[in-house]
């Protein structure tokens, strides 16, 4: 075409005007920590494997999820999901139900016999792990998956620990728990049970050990001093649920009374109730100071447990027990009323907590020992190198999503030391909070609810209370995920921006600024659902 | 083929003759016969392939023909007068696009006082738009014009604009010869657009030109007009070559051998002035004629070539630049700057007033003894401009001028009282 | 919402894109292949809504056409930050001629092709006609009711930002209410614009009972891709009016743009609907429903109406205006309420 002068133009010619000149701030793409994964104990990328989840590859979301918690069924029943608490979406309308993903993944995995990774080569580094509990089983994954042998040494008679005995089956079905504890072993672990190690440092010399991790739990009941009769019957928790896994179930009669506030008080007392008794917890304060997590309490007065609030045992008789009446002070202490009254008891059950049994350590140089368990470093590792701890038995809170994260950072600290280096933990992004978040974007969807077993079979059998999601809510539930602080793809900026100045580089490549021609109006930043661009001052 | 017919629909036909593809309408007087027959005709399927718009105003009109003809269609419209200014904003744009749309001009004074008769100001008023524009001396030279036009605009890029008297041409009834379709195949190829909205090859049509390249983009716009000066006489001698007659060209000559005076006009007041000028060349009268049929661009050089040996030119148009005088006489003087001949203006026809052969007679007898002023008002009635000047001196209030003067002349049932 | 929205939640339907789609329910703009008919390196200000708005549509609208299409483009923004010599952003064949005459160019140009289509061109090219608010509803307002009545094969785009921001931001005949401008400044007895004049084009559009007239927002992309795609479907007449913010006339941060677009729905100010033949069809609902000053407070040109001693009358009487756009246009979902 013959155009005329000036008036008549070739098409875009417009990109030689490089309007990227006219930019004072710029956007710059970045990746913040989603709050979930920065709650997870276990150190869970729970946002990554989310995403599988929600294009339907649950296999991949798997692998993804075993990548730092090889027990998924196992944390999909017993994790107490602080995560969800920490979940922004719970600010929108309600947390994301990862508790629930996580669960079916589990149980999807265990219905389709999914496999962990075996190691591609060995280290020929031999790990000692003391306790086949969550945190020795989760350290012995990561150990193999470093390629190191492993052995674990089992007081007990099976696998598990407190998942096992201190966990009744209505919350933990003992399929699941063998099963996940199962593919552990599958990938060459070597199991030796009913062995009490008595001393680590023999045993670790007779071994010929590398290293050792001990995570032998606290399973001794704590004990109170409660004048008692010589006929009355005064159990500990602990002992309850252990025994509630062997032949011979315990005979604790109908009227039982349990002591303490905590989740193995609740445990044991729906425990109790399953057995055709007649539970009634006796805590000294308040509910909303009760240790115990809300909803268990809940469903344990759901299913007929009675409570007592503000009450401590003075004296337990052969077929009563006397009860003062607590009122707390001004700081939150309970404080006796000389208020007395009696109750009908055929036993009392104290749950007042667990303490370790550190005999293993006796006579090892190093070692700090206080408060009942042992110290340990930042890298896990006690007074005595090459001997790590985890699990219940260091000073930390107390559950199995913790000793799950024991497990594995000790395993990467081992890992470390028995190739002369240490461990050092990326650093950690900035938590991506609620106000980086654009959230008009995200579509409105309620949490999914997961099925509650009827309530006469609750009080009568020791089926799974709660259920699982199937696939499609699963799913559902999955997509409730924002994202937060993670580019996913969603295009926004490559759309939004006036000026074509975002390069989308295809699926699972996320995107580019064009700095000839972004203008640095910031409208990218402002419409990013989950605040994974920045905008940072130009250098001028 | 000869036929007896009113003049807009000699130009219906030789428009339909030169296959158009689009053709918008607004009513204006005294185009609307024009578009009325073609309408017609696309309505009857006469003109094969061609879309007939009504549309709403003639600014519409011109911008519908942008848009068509930026899209590579044979475009066509036609207005007068008001119409003319109403578009005048496209009609400046369409020349600066360079998008080839012929549109007819049925000369009208531009009011107000609001007048549909018939003078050159509408078309005049145009004569900076970058528009081609030929004036028709006859019914058949308009036809033949609107034949040439569509060759011209097509070769250059340019629009043209044909300009023919209102009612004395528009609505005269004459003998024309129509010529057969074959014919204006022969002589008009089909449009080739020079730049065009096509999806297979995008461009921008309409940038925004600043500083740095606007007065190239006028020089090349004025460089068009330059070629249009070689064209339109090519373009008339191959017109000849097919139809057998003259028609079109830059000028035309009518007596001017040995002319001591030549009158120089334009449109159908032409042939009142050759009449004129036959019997007082009968008398031994040295005096002839020259007809400018192509204003823009204007033909310089013929014009001097013409007039270079004699002593005066009576230039008589029918448009007026209040405050100076002639328009085309400006544009002759600029013709013969620098020979030493006498030049004389003549205002005459506006608003429709009759040119009688016995004013013309008068004013050239004056001219050939130097007797006129520079500016001459043709026929004023200084009676009546008098009394309203004299009535304007006495009273601030004087009332229009126009409803005055018509009471003046004894035209209004007002004066009756 | 207009169309059925897909029940992807992560994503849900109100971000640009979606990985979990099937790629034919994708949106234009995610596609990394869209034509980009408004290309990089345009002069438009920093967060112009109406660059973006005019990307989107016409986008769109070529990929309704399988890229056969046409525009003409009125005098205004658009126009000289997308065109000044020597440089182009349009990739599709464009047109400017003037201010007031986009429209009448686009039914030259559809004449046009209607003829060659006649003659035997094979392609089913199509046409647009896109301006400002100042293009559509003022001086082009004549153009544009011909082009409607007469209804012409033609899709008119206006791309509202409420002024002639072209100029510095003068008062149109869409300008809201007591909003500021170079022409309305907020002295005297009546600060801003005046109540009770301006024209809402959409409802004049409707009155011409063209095929199509819809309503949209560059807050909702997917709604806003439906409708041209369905303009697209219709012959003759079509007009899609898009609420444009300006940062510069609006006196708003460039990050907003999209946002006060959303408010503008959210608050009911601008009433986002479709409407066939005349008769209203369909209207997008208000998600979170919010009172007019979240749509008024981020505008510099009202901020006369806040400060130390708001403008409470005058806020009520836009919340009223609001209200009444609200009622007439359906924009709450009764289901919801």
């Amino acid at each position: 075409m013959n155009k005329p002068f000036a008036i008549t133009l070739n098409p875009g010619s417009s990109l030689a005007n490089h309007t990227g000149s006219w930019r004072t701030e710029r956007p710059v793409y970045v990746d913040r920590l989603p709050p979930c994964n920065s709650q997870c104990p276990a150190g869970e990328d729970i946002q990554g494997w989310l995403f599988h989840a929600e294009s339907g590859n649950y296999e991949k979301a798997w692998q993804h999820l075993t990548k730092d918690n090889p027990f998924p069924a196992i944390m999909g029943r017993v994790c107490y999901h602080s995560c969800e608490g920490a979940c922004n979406r719970g600010n929108l309308d309600a947390p994301v139900g990862i508790n629930s993903v996580e669960r079916f993944l589990g149980d999807e995995a265990i219905k389709r016999g999914w496999k962990l990774v075996e190691p591609a080569t060995e280290s020929g580094k031999h790990v000692l792990i003391v306790g086949a509990g969550p945190s020795g089983m989760s350290a012995a994954y990561h150990l193999r998956r470093f390629g190191h042998r492993v052995t674990v040494y089992e007081a007990g008679p099976m696998l598990g620990g407190m998942m096992r005995f201190g966990i009744p089956k209505y919350r933990l079905p003992r399929d699941v728990l063998d099963a996940e504890m199962q593919r552990v072993v599958e990938m060459g672990v070597n199991v030796v049970v009913n062995t009490k190690v008595d001393n680590i440092l023999e045993t670790m010399a007779a071994g010929g050990f590398d290293a050792a991790f001990l995570a032998v739990g606290a399973h001794i009941a704590k004990r109170a001093y409660i004048p008692s009769g010589e006929v009355s019957k005064i159990v500990d928790a602990v002992s309850v649920l252990r025994s509630m896994e062997g032949e011979d179930k315990p005979m604790l009669g109908r009227r039982v009374i349990v002591y303490g506030g905590g989740n193995t008080a609740i445990d044991v007392a729906r425990t109790a109730k399953r057995m055709g008794a007649e539970p009634i917890i006796v805590y000294r304060r308040t509910r909303d100071k009760m240790p115990a997590h809300d909803f268990e309490i809940e469903e344990a007065m759901q299913e007929g447990v009675m409570i007592r609030w503000l009450s401590t045992i003075k004296k337990a008789g052969d077929t009563e027990i006397t009860i003062e009446k607590m009122e707390l002070d001004a700081s939150g202490f309970p404080q006796p009323t000389g208020e007395f009254e009696t109750l009908e008891a055929d036993s009392v059950v104290l749950a007042l907590g667990q303490d370790v049994d550190l005999s293993l350590l006796e006579g090892v140089p190093g070692l700090e020992l206080s408060d009942g368990v042992v110290q340990v470093d930042a890298n896990m590792m006690t007074g005595r190198a090459g001997v790590f701890a985890g699990g219940d038995m260091v000073p930390a809170d107390r559950n199995i999503t913790i000793a799950v994260g024991h497990g594995k950072k000790a395993a990467r600290n081992i890992d470390a030391w028995l190739r002369g280096t240490t461990y050092v933990a990326p650093p950690k992004h900035q938590v991506a909070t609620f106000d980086k978040l654009n959230t008009w974007y995200y579509a409105d969807a309620p949490k999914t609810v997961r099925p509650m077993l009827d309530i006469i079979r609750r009080q009568s059998t020791f089926d799974e209370v709660q259920g699982g999601l199937d696939e499609s809510t699963a799913l559902f539930e999955a997509r409730r995920c924002l994202s937060c602080g993670n580019c996913f793809e969603c295009d926004n900026c490559y759309g939004v921006c006036p000026d074509n100045a975002v390069i989308k580089l295809g699926p699972g490549k996320r995107f580019e600024f064009n700095y000839d021609y972004c203008k640095g109006c910031g409208m990218c930043v402002a419409e990013c659902p989950c605040g994974a661009i920045n905008m940072v001052p130009e250098d001028i | 083929m000869l036929k007896q017919m009113e003049g807009s629909h000699a130009v219906a036909e030789a428009v339909a003759l030169c296959r158009p593809e689009v053709i918008c309408a607004y009513p204006i007087s005294p185009q609307t016969h024009i578009v009325e027959g073609i309408g017609e005709m696309v309505k009857a399927g006469e003109i094969a392939n061609c879309e007939f718009i009504n549309v709403e105003s003639e600014f519409a009109a011109m911008s519908v023909a942008i848009g068509s003809s930026a899209t590579g269609a044979r475009t066509y419209t036609a207005t007068a007068s008001q119409g003319l200014l109403f578009m005048v904003e496209a009609v400046y744009n369409a020349s600066g696009l360079g998008l080839p749309i012929v549109m007819t001009v049925a000369n009208r004074a531009i009011g107000a006082p609001i007048n549909i008769w018939n003078d050159h100001s509408d078309s005049i008023s145009q004569r900076d738009s970058g528009w081609i524009q030929l004036f028709a001396e006859t019914n058949q030279e308009a036809l033949d014009l609107h034949i040439q036009a569509f060759k011209l605009a097509e070769e250059l890029s340019l629009p043209v604009m044909v300009c023919m008297d209102g009612f004395i041409l528009t609505h005269a009834y004459e003998r024309v010869d129509i010529p057969t379709q074959e014919q204006v195949d022969a002589f008009l190829p089909p449009y080739e657009p020079r730049q065009m909205l096509d999806t297979s090859a995008p461009v921008s049509i309409g940038a925004m030109v600043g500083p740095e390249a606007f007065t190239e983009v006028r020089y090349l716009a004025h460089e068009k007009q330059m070629q249009a000066l070689e064209l339109v006489p090519k373009m008339a001698e191959e017109f000849k070559a097919i139809f057998g007659r003259d028609s079109g060209g830059l000028v035309r000559t009518y007596r001017t051998e040995d002319a001591e005076t030549i009158v120089i006009a334009m449109g159908s007041v032409l042939g009142t002035i050759k009449d004129t000028v036959d019997e007082m060349r009968d008398a031994g009268v040295k005096i002839g004629v020259l007809g400018i049929t192509s204003f823009r661009p204007f033909p310089l050089d013929a014009v001097r070539q013409a007039i270079q040996h004699v002593k005066r030119v009576v230039v008589l148009e029918k448009t007026f630049a209040v405050g100076i005088g002639g328009i085309l006489s400006t544009d002759v003087r600029t013709a013969f700057a620098g020979i030493d001949i006498l030049a004389y203006t003549v205002i005459a026809g506006l608003g429709g007033r009759p040119i009688t052969m016995k004013s013309l007679h008068e004013l050239f007898e004056k001219a050939g003894r130097d007797d006129l002023v520079p500016l001459t008002f043709l026929d004023l009635d200084w009676k009546v401009v008098n009394k309203q000047l004299a009535r304007e001196r006495q009273q601030r209030r004087s009332g229009p001028a126009a409803e005055n003067i018509l009471r003046d002349v004894s035209t209004t049932a007002a004066n009756l009282s | 919402m207009s169309f059925q929205p897909v029940k992807f939640y992560q994503t849900g339907t109100f971000t640009v894109g979606n990985r979990l789609l099937v790629p034919e329910e994708r949106s234009v703009q995610a596609n990394m292949e869209r034509t980009n008919s408004l290309n990089s390196g345009h002069r438009a200000c920093q967060g112009c809504g109406e660059a973006l708005g005019a990307r989107y549509a016409i986008d769109a609208a070529m990929h309704a056409t399988n890229n056969q299409l046409i525009a003409a483009n009125a005098t205004g923004c658009l126009e000289v930050f997308s065109t000044p010599y020597p440089e182009t952003s349009w990739q599709i064949p464009w047109m400017h001629s003037l201010f007031g005459n986009a429209p009448a160019v686009a039914t030259g140009i559809a004449a046009a092709i209607k003829v060659k289509r006649q003659k035997g061109m094979k392609d089913d090219v199509r046409v647009v006609a896109q301006g400002g608010d100042g293009g559509t509803t003022d001086i082009g307002f004549g153009c544009l009711s011909g082009m409607f009545e007469r209804n012409d094969d033609v899709l008119y785009i206006c791309y509202d930002n409420g002024g002639y921001m072209n100029t510095g931001v003068q008062r149109s005949s869409a300008t809201p209410p007591a909003a500021r401008t170079a022409t309305t400044m907020p002295v005297g007895q009546q600060p801003g614009n005046v109540f009770g004049q301006g024209k809402f084009m959409p409802a004049i559009a409707m009155a011409h009972e063209i095929p199509y007239v819809a309503t949209a927002t560059v807050a909702d992309l997917r709604d806003l891709e439906h409708k041209v795609r369905k303009a697209m479907t219709f012959r003759g007449a079509r007009y899609i009016h898009i609420l444009v913010p300006c940062p510069l006339g609006w006196g708003s941060a460039s990050q907003d743009t999209i946002k006060l677009s959303r408010l503008a729905k959210e608050t009911g100010m601008f009433p986002v609907f479709e409407a066939e033949y005349g008769e209203l069809t369909n209207s997008s609902k208000i998600r979170r429903l919010l009172p007019v000053e979240e749509y008024l407070k981020p505008q510099k040109r009202f901020a006369h109406l806040f400060g130390k001693s708001p403008a409470v009358g005058t806020i009520v009487r836009l919340q009223a205006l609001a209200d009444k756009n609200i009622r007439r246009y359906q924009m709450l979902d009764k289901e919801a309420n």
